[in-house]
């Protein structure tokens, strides 16, 4: 098995140790740059979510603000503009952050941190606003202070409504975070895109990520589905 | 009278913007009472019920738990809102409610519901908890169910869980709003005969109820609300069998 793939490596012309390699350090980019921008949105997005169900407009419209024109305007224009929006700022190259803002891989990530922390700030809202009136009640009338009921009744109930939906924002992270190869990060897409210009084979270079990709995504659905069974035991008939 | 009333509510009234709902009603419980409310629907008996624990918050009128008295005070836009609401908390944790339609927390097996607000509100170890939830769980007859969830059960059987859960926080006054107006004819019985042995180990209650069988048999003092004033208050006896008011004789009349 070993020897037949090696001897097809060795015939192969574009898929050599040093193409792999290269895709190898592409999926590591995109691992981390979708890893980090889910858990920090993820983070970011769960106050932000309890706080926009919030009556009070100083509160809650602020953050509808912010996921309105986060959700409203396309990724691809959010990172233009905070990878090369942000520098052309007065003062910015002055600044800490600049040696930051310089490394493309930081300007991607504060972009999808900011996109996904939109929409899963609206997923959390909407969750958490269809925790059934009653079972809200019910935590009042035992005695249990805002926080509690929050923390011990609303959220766990939430958090589980909020599966499916979520998932389809890890999937589509994974897919948009493709983007981030136009400003120069090789990530997946950015690998595929080199190889295929080094060797102009742009079917056998856009096919090999495609499947990359799509064992990502199979491999997140996989995970959401044992998390679904997991957690949604209490829909489940006795037995099942 | 050595031992302050567990409960004792004075001259509730409640509107709903130009809607009053209750017109002054007065309710004291001593230990051990059983207290029916009957009357028409809209009569306001669940909306009483729901200004006792502060559900809903009442236009005026005083509620006063075990002697202590809760404290109001004026919100901005001119409602009136509990002052201390940590106040509010620990009285309610001691007057524990039994819903018409359970609101058991979906995503907790029965065990788990039982035990939470114990451990949650009240601070009782955790060991402690689960051997008080099973007692209580075999008291109310569905301890081999304690695994299951909520949407697993029957309606009954939800209730009878729900009981058990008011049944662990060891309140003062059990408040029970409407609990077999959502169940089918044949699960009725199942619950009312754990709310009568309740009544018999001395629980004190308050139950909003349309079972007149329950309030005639088991209640110490039923009161029977119309327009949201008491239009007639007493022993069941009195209640049932020789009225003062026209209307009370009216709804009690067999209706075919």
């Amino acid at each position: 098995m070993i020897e037949t793939l090696t001897t097809w490596l060795n015939q192969n012309k574009i898929f050599n140790v040093g193409t792999l390699e290269y895709y190898g350090d592409g999926l590591t980019v995109t691992v981390q740059l979708v890893f980090l921008s889910l858990l920090i949105g993820l983070v970011i997005a769960i106050p932000l979510g309890i706080l926009r169900t919030s009556k009070n407009p100083w509160i809650n419209k602020p953050i509808w603000l912010y996921t309105y024109i986060f959700r409203g305007t396309p990724l691809l224009i959010q990172l233009y503009l905070i990878y090369y929006g942000l520098p052309a700022l007065p003062g910015v190259k002055d600044s800490f952050i600049w040696p930051l803002l310089a490394n493309a891989f930081y300007p991607a990530l504060l972009a999808f941190i900011l996109n996904t922390a939109a929409y899963t700030t609206e997923i959390i809202r909407g969750a958490i606003q269809q925790t059934p009136q009653g079972e809200i009640e019910a935590a009042k009338a035992y005695g249990m202070s805002w926080w509690l009921s929050m923390r011990r009744i609303i959220l766990p109930n939430a958090f589980r409504r909020a599966l499916p939906a979520y998932s389809n924002e890890v999937i589509f992270m994974l897919h948009a975070s493709a983007i981030a190869s136009v400003v120069t990060i090789i990530d997946l897409t950015g690998a595929a895109r080199y190889i295929y210009s080094k060797y102009y084979a742009p079917f056998e270079a856009f096919t090999f990520v495609a499947m990359i990709y799509l064992c990502l995504t199979f491999t997140i659905i996989y995970i959401f589905k044992r998390l679904e069974h997991k957690l949604m035991a209490h829909l489940r008939p006795v037995g099942s | 009278m050595a031992e302050k009333a567990p409960l004792v509510v004075t001259d509730v009234h409640k509107k709903f913007n130009d809607l009053e709902v209750l017109k002054g009603v007065s309710l004291r419980a001593v230990k051990g009472d059983v207290i029916s409310m009957i009357g028409s629907s809209g009569s306001g008996k669940s909306t009483f019920l729901r200004c006792i624990n502060l559900l809903e918050i009442p236009t005026s009128g005083e509620i006063e738990v075990h002697g202590e008295q809760i404290t109001f005070t004026t919100s901005r836009n001119g409602e009136r809102k509990p002052a201390d609401i940590k106040q509010v908390e620990r009285m309610r944790s001691r007057l524990s409610m039994v819903f018409q339609s359970f609101n058991l927390w979906s995503h907790m097996t029965v065990l788990e519901n039982i035990v939470e607000a114990p451990i949650h509100v009240l601070g009782v170890p955790k060991k402690e908890a689960l051997e008080s939830a099973e007692r209580y769980l075999q008291k109310v007859g569905i301890w081999e169910r304690r695994n299951y969830y909520p949407a697993q059960m029957s309606g009954g059987q939800q209730q009878r869980a729900a009981i058990a859960r008011a049944l662990a926080m060891e309140p003062d006054v059990m408040l029970f709003d409407e609990p077999t107006s959502a169940l089918d004819p044949e699960l009725v019985g199942e619950v009312l005969k754990v709310m009568r042995s309740l009544a018999e180990e001395g629980r004190t209650m308050i139950v909003v109820t349309h079972e007149m069988a329950f309030a005639r048999d088991v209640s110490s003092q039923v009161v029977f609300l119309h327009q949201g004033k008491i239009e007639e208050q007493g022993s069941p006896d009195k209640v049932f069998n020789n009225p003062d008011s026209e209307r009370v004789r009216q709804f009690l009349a067999p209706k075919y």
